[in-house]
């Protein structure tokens, strides 16, 4: 968060946001699943300005061997931001920040993965950042738990993410970038469509009952994204006319 | 909570865990001794050693003039960093620092800057030019549960008692550094529904879920973690969140607002 004289920026116009949505409104989202044609499955995501492309590899041979469990596969989660993906050019490659959100997003997928079928062998989740507009991580994960059951990977159920925030004393759901820099609070929550929470960080200042309320407000917008990653999913299944995935072609 | 743990003790924590008992006879809620001893570096400009019953962090701060960031020309700069050093358990190792390790430096940073404990605008030495730069290492020294927290301890003790080392770059006399709020992290493990606080190695060993929450000294949250690969229901963050900031208040009110 950084800080600044709030009263610089109104984050409200008539009731409405500074891209006309409502407080408790998404970004527009699409969903595309199978965009790429080597991977076991894959899923692209836009959600507002945040474009966002997931590739599942496996379950297949863990190397190093070292990293082997008998008794299930590990499951590796990259979070990668291209370095045109942000305003600033990013310096490419893993830094603290995406090591840390590889580490949370991983943790969140794999409360649902049955990961005791497949002993001795890896999931590999890789997540691109093309383009980069605040909510990043959540949208990778919604992007990844898609590819993961575009992939065959059998799961418990799937797991949807999406952000509140607290811009100018009011809790808004899936903030933007404006709303995210300037912002007092940011807080992404992932989960189950049963409500079960399998990630939560949260940065800014809340108190306890902001926080209840903005809890709430993730958990429903991540059903609102839950209804949308089914809908991707079966349509892709329904169309499915040809045996591989045209590939490419995704933006 | 990559420590290996036997079977037997599994179940022995799990069995105590049913009848509502801790291993060290500890209620659910209830921490560990603390205690924190500051200034223990006479080369850091502020330093605190933490034990959290028998885990020990200690902290280190130091100084020292550069260039501010471009999106904050006038605003000092925090860089936190914890090292997982080997000595400290038998599942740390040497290199490059693990995931863990930056996690855990991530979160301490959290709670320092989003609480905004440091007045980042009274460390401005030439407007657009040079700031002051604090850095926060973080050194574990020996992993017997929940270094989270006692890092997070440590590092607000640590600025607690830092000196700004003006004098030693001619700008100035040295002064303390100004200290806004006192932020506190706590932390609770979640296994079949009981929620356990100060988690100690083993315990820690057995749960896959944990969240950090980090609240401020008007009882705010200004940080939170959830770390593992397990669920939490959002009634059992409500209750961690609850407990969090009675914890945070005691543990601030007696070690910190001395």
């Amino acid at each position: 968060m950084i800080d600044m004289d709030e009263s610089d920026i109104s984050f409200f116009k008539d009731g409405l946001r500074l891209d006309g949505r409502r407080a408790d409104e998404l970004r527009p989202v699409k969903i595309k699943v199978g965009v790429l044609a080597r991977a076991d499955g894959s899923c692209y995501i836009e959600m507002g300005g945040n474009k966002v492309i997931a590739a599942v590899y496996g379950p297949r041979e863990v190397h190093p061997r070292h990293l082997q469990e008998v008794t299930r596969a590990i499951v590796r989660y990259r979070y990668n931001m291209a370095s045109f993906s942000v305003e600033e050019r990013k310096r490419p490659g893993p830094d603290r920040r995406s090591y840390e959100l590889s580490k949370v997003s991983r943790e969140a997928l794999e409360p649902v993965i049955l990961t005791s079928f497949f002993p001795r062998s890896v999931i590999d989740v890789f997540v691109e950042v093309l383009q980069a507009d605040a909510g990043t991580r959540t949208a990778g994960i919604n992007a990844a738990a898609v590819a993961l059951a575009d992939a065959g990977i059998p799961m418990k159920s799937m797991i949807s993410a999406c952000a509140a925030g607290k811009v100018a004393d009011t809790i808004v759901l899936d903030p933007m970038k404006e709303e995210d820099n300037y912002g007092q609070a940011d807080l992404p929550v992932a989960m189950t469509p049963g409500g079960d929470i399998t990630l939560m960080q949260m940065d800014g200042g809340l108190t306890p009952d902001e926080f209840h309320r903005a809890v709430e407000m993730a958990m429903k917008g991540a059903r609102e994204i839950y209804e949308m990653q089914r809908a991707a999913l079966v349509s892709k299944y329904n169309q499915m006319t040809e045996t591989r995935p045209e590939g490419g072609a995704c933006l | 909570m990559s420590n290996v743990i036997s079977e037997i003790k599994k179940d022995y924590i799990y069995n105590l865990l049913l009848k509502g008992e801790r291993m060290d006879g500890r209620t659910f809620d209830q921490y560990r001794e603390i205690s924190i001893e500051r200034d223990v570096i006479r080369k850091a400009e502020g330093s605190a050693l933490v034990k959290l019953g028998s885990s020990q962090v200690l902290v280190g701060v130091k100084m020292q003039p550069g260039e501010p960031f471009q999106d904050s020309p006038n605003r000092g700069v925090i860089i936190t960093n914890a090292e997982l050093v080997p000595l400290a358990s038998p599942s740390f190792e040497p290199g490059p620092p693990s995931e863990m390790g930056i996690e855990l430096a991530r979160v301490v940073d959290r709670g320092v800057r989003e609480s905004k404990a440091v007045d980042l605008d009274a460390l401005c030495i030439v407007p657009g030019k040079q700031v002051w730069i604090i850095f926060i290492d973080v050194h574990i020294l020996d992993d017997c549960g929940n270094i989270l927290d006692a890092a997070s301890l440590g590092a607000i003790a640590a600025l607690l008692s830092t000196k700004v080392p003006a004098s030693r770059f001619g700008l100035g006399e040295d002064y303390i550094l100004p200290i806004r709020d006192i932020p506190v992290a706590t932390t609770a493990i979640e296994f079949n529904d009981v929620l356990m606080f100060d988690p100690e190695v083993d315990e820690e060993a057995i749960a896959n879920t944990r969240l950090t929450v980090i609240t401020t000294v008007d009882g705010k949250i200004c940080g939170m973690q959830k770390s593992g690969t397990g669920m939490l229901k959002p009634e059992q963050v409500y209750r961690i969140i609850d407990i969090a900031c009675e914890k945070a208040k005691e543990i601030r009110e007696k070690f910190l607002e001395a």
